[in-house]
């Protein structure tokens, strides 16, 4: 059963990409505190058919980031600066009835918990049913029918019967297959999924990771996976955004990133996680201290008091500015003064255990 | 009776069931809960157990009865050659004290009132060592420095704390009574990877350094193989799969240990793209009511016509310490059975799930299928 392979209206310029994002900033501001540039300065693109990465670990800014381009940040407290264009069309300061309308036709999001973001007190195939009828404008009859597919396409069994079900009654996976079902309602032209699968079990995670590949490749969707899981990122992400402390460190394609990381940080991050297809013997090595070590960017390299390889021009007292997000080669972008090197150039696609370090 | 060749800790057929209480009153039961239905494993002194599966498959409830935590309903905890359960009191108390346990949520198993200092010398005053005031605050200060946090963090709440440090304040805490045994649940999954790497390598030391044994708790497969000397699999309740940890991750030998890793994504795109994913039909059965014959049968790709829907199998040694409990085992081993797609066993067995991007073929006996061969994508 496959997706028909239709690109949807007005997307036909490949040249124009589905999400630009540009110089995105949100800062909070509550009365009595300190206000915290959560996201400071990101910029990226999506095109169709195309799946990019946003890592990082807890607290750099990766939802912030999904929620400012969704539209779905508080009103207060909040300023959010940059652009954000969907198929050229500028979303900040849009009003919320365009929003609305954007959301569930042209763009959908899926969270990392199902549970918060179904209403519990509304069957699954009602809460489907309900986005065709406000979106597709279908019939009531139409909308069902259409649901059951869609439940079906998304691999829940018995869809039909499911659809009379609560969110209560279904499963961790079923759930967020409801989920994807529901954002798929309308083929929209951008989907982000924040750790769509940290909740789920890891066979649960392969059928669902699946789910989002042939969505990809059958439909064209624009992807934006946000996730911790290198691994995730490695089976799945064309391109790649590491993240931290609210910039955007280290840009590269999947196999560049992972086979030659420049930042010390994304080489550190690599050289943390236990790999399942390397021996017992092979130590970790972790970056010292925690995401709470982070300087503020005005200050220097927010990464500074973690890295091996900084020195006193990492700080911006010292340099006279602060660290930018430089051109480093073809398809690369980094943020770094005294980035990881490799001396002789091995071939695209060599591992990067321990790389750099 | 402490011969050094008797393992530390020895569990004995332990099932631990729980009521499903219905009714008014929640006095009626209407059936159980099987967490842990018949468990056997040995643990020898100064290694580490790796315990992995699914959510609700039973690890940390076999944890808790191997402390008696909750009281098993069957089966014997053997420790350091004495039977568990045949203690109470002032012996109960000392058993106990040589088993801690660390817990996945740092955070929720710190009394937030307390500080620092008063939470790593509470065990100590409460089994009367440490050797007075002045013997307990040098005591503190040496299992701060053990765990590589600061004197200065003695004063503080674990509030004040990142996650990887109020972990290791939990460690601390934990090895504070110089135990013997560390049952550490999930000790990592709450932490950022370059935090749980600290983590890792502070357990490693700690054994090394204290001779501990570890009884490790985990989802994490990739965790659970740097971390183990041996490795169970459970999956509703019963271990379907037991060796020594490279053993079990070169030839794994059990249905579902194979979809099971085959799930984990490496953190490399080379290796990604080329390996096979054994994707699994469905979801996992309730253990309130677990499939007959081979629980795994209702999602296993190998499931035969014979003996799989209606005979339990038992764990069967393979290899030297390598145990695997499936009817089929030597035939997946030596490729003579196929494995079925997701989608076909669905159909059989009233299950849907989506089409798989590696259907058929899957080479049976290696992890990371045709490594030098790429497969296609689509
Ligand atoms: N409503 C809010 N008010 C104030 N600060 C916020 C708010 N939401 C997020 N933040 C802050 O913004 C920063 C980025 O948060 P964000 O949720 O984007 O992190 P993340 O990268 O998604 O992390 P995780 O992996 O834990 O989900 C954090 O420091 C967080 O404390
Ligand atoms: N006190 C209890 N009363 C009733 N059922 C329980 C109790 N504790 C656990 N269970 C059930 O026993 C089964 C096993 O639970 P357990 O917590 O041991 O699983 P687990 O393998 O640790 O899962 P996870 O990976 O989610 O922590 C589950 O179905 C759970 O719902
Ligand atoms: S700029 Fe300096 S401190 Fe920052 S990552 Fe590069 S070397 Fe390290
Ligand atoms: S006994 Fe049968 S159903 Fe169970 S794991 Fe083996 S082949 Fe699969
Ligand atoms: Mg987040
Ligand atoms: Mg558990």
């Amino acid at each position: 059963m496959s997706i028909e392979a239709m690109p949807p209206e007005g997307a036909l310029r490949s040249d124009v990409p589905v999400l630009e994002v540009e110089d995105l900033s949100v800062t909070f501001t509550r009365r009595g505190e300190q206000p915290t540039r959560a996201v400071d300065g990101v910029s990226f693109s999506v095109s169709a058919g195309e799946t990019i990465g946003l890592v990082g670990e807890s607290g750099c800014g990766k939802s912030v980031t999904s929620l400012a381009v969704m539209g779905l940040l508080p009103k207060r407290g909040v300023q959010v600066g940059g652009s954000v264009r969907l198929a050229g069309t500028e979303l900040l300061g849009a009003s919320d009835r365009t929003l609305r309308r954007l959301r569930g036709s042209e763009m959908a999001m899926v969270f990392q918990d199902p549970l918060s973001s179904l209403n519990p007190t509304v069957p699954i195939g009602t809460q489907v049913t309900e986005v065709l009828v406000e979106h597709r404008e279908m019939g009531k009859r139409e909308a069902a029918t259409e649901a059951t597919d869609l439940l079906d396409r998304v691999g829940i069994p018995d869809p039909a019967r499911r659809l009379k079900e609560y969110p209560h009654q279904l499963s961790g996976g079923m759930r967020q297959r409801a989920l994807i079902a529901m954002a798929l309602a309308c083929s929209p032209r951008l989907l982000i999924a924040d750790e769509p699968t940290t909740a789920l079990d890891v066979t649960i995670q392969a059928q669902i990771l699946e789910l989002l590949r042939e969505l990809v490749v059958d439909s064209g969707t624009a992807l934006v996976m946000i996730t911790h899981d290198l691994g995730v990122v490695a089976g799945l992400c064309d391109r790649v955004h590491v993240m931290y402390a609210g910039k955007v460190i280290e840009t590269a394609d999947r196999y560049e990133l992972f086979a030659r990381p420049r930042q010390p940080y994304t080489g550190g991050l690599l050289a943390s996680v236990p790999r399942l297809d390397a021996g017992r013997g092979v130590p970790l090595t972790p970056i010292r201290g925690s995401a709470r070590d982070a300087i503020p960017w005005a200050e220097g390299c927010a990464f500074a008091p973690r890295c091996d390889n900084a020195q006193d021009d990492c700080l911006t007292e010292v340099a006279g500015s602060t660290v930018p997000l430089e051109y480093d080669g073809p398809g690369r972008e980094l943020r770094c003064r005294h980035p990881l090197s490799y001396p002789q150039q091995t071939p695209a696609g060599a591992t990067a255990s321990g790389a750099g370090r | 009776m402490t011969a050094a060749s008797e393992p530390l800790l020895r569990v004995e057929g332990l099932q631990v069931h729980f009521p499903i209480r219905r009714g008014l009153f929640f006095d009626r039961t209407v059936g159980h809960v099987r967490a842990v239905d018949g468990v056997d494993l040995a643990i020898d002194r100064g290694t580490t157990y790796g315990l992995v599966g699914e959510s609700g498959c039973g690890k940390s409830t076999l944890g808790r009865a191997v402390l008696r935590l909750v009281e098993p309903t069957a089966g014997r905890v053997v420790f350091d050659g004495t039977d568990v359960a045949s203690l109470g009191g002032e012996p109960l108390r000392h058993m106990r004290r040589r088993m801690q346990m660390v817990f996945q949520d740092p955070l929720g198993s710190l009394d937030p009132r307390q500080d620092v200092e008063s939470l790593l010398s509470e065990p100590l005053q409460a089994h009367g060592l440490g050797g007075g005031k002045a013997g307990i605050a040098t005591r503190v200060r040496e299992l701060l420095d053990a765990v590589g946090l600061p004197a200065a963090a003695m004063r503080r709440y674990p509030h004040e704390f990142s996650g990887g440090q109020r972990q290791r304040i939990g460690i601390a805490r934990a090895i504070s009574l110089e135990p013997d045994l560390l049952i550490a649940d999930e000790p990592v999954s709450a932490l950022d990877v370059s935090v749980q790497a600290q983590v890792v390598n502070l357990l490693e030391e700690l054994q090394e350094r204290l001779g501990l044994t570890y009884l490790v708790i985990a989802h994490d497969l990739a965790v659970v193989r740097h971390i183990s000397d041996v490795v169970g699999v459970m999956y509703l309740g019963s271990l379907v799969e037991q060796a020594p940890a490279d053993a079990l991750y070169d030839e794994p030998l059990h249905p579902y240990t194979r979809a099971l890793m085959s799930a984990v994504p490496v953190p490399d795109p080379v290796v990604e793209e080329r390996r096979a994913r054994i994707l699994l039909a469905g979801d996992l059965p309730s253990p309130a009511n677990p499939p007959s014959g081979c629980r795994f049968h209702t999602r296993c790709p190998w499931r035969q016509e014979t003996r799989c829907d209606d005979e339990a199998p038992v764990l069967r040694e393979l290899a030297p310490g390598h145990l695997v409990s499936c009817h089929w085992a030597e035939e997946i081993r030596d490729g003579v059975l196929r494995p079925k797609s997701a989608e076909e066993v669905a159909a059989t067995q009233g299950v849907s799930v989506r089409a798989t991007g590696a259907d058929g073929g899957f080479e049976p006996d290696a992890l990371l299928q045709g490594v030098d061969e790429p497969i296609e994508r689509r």
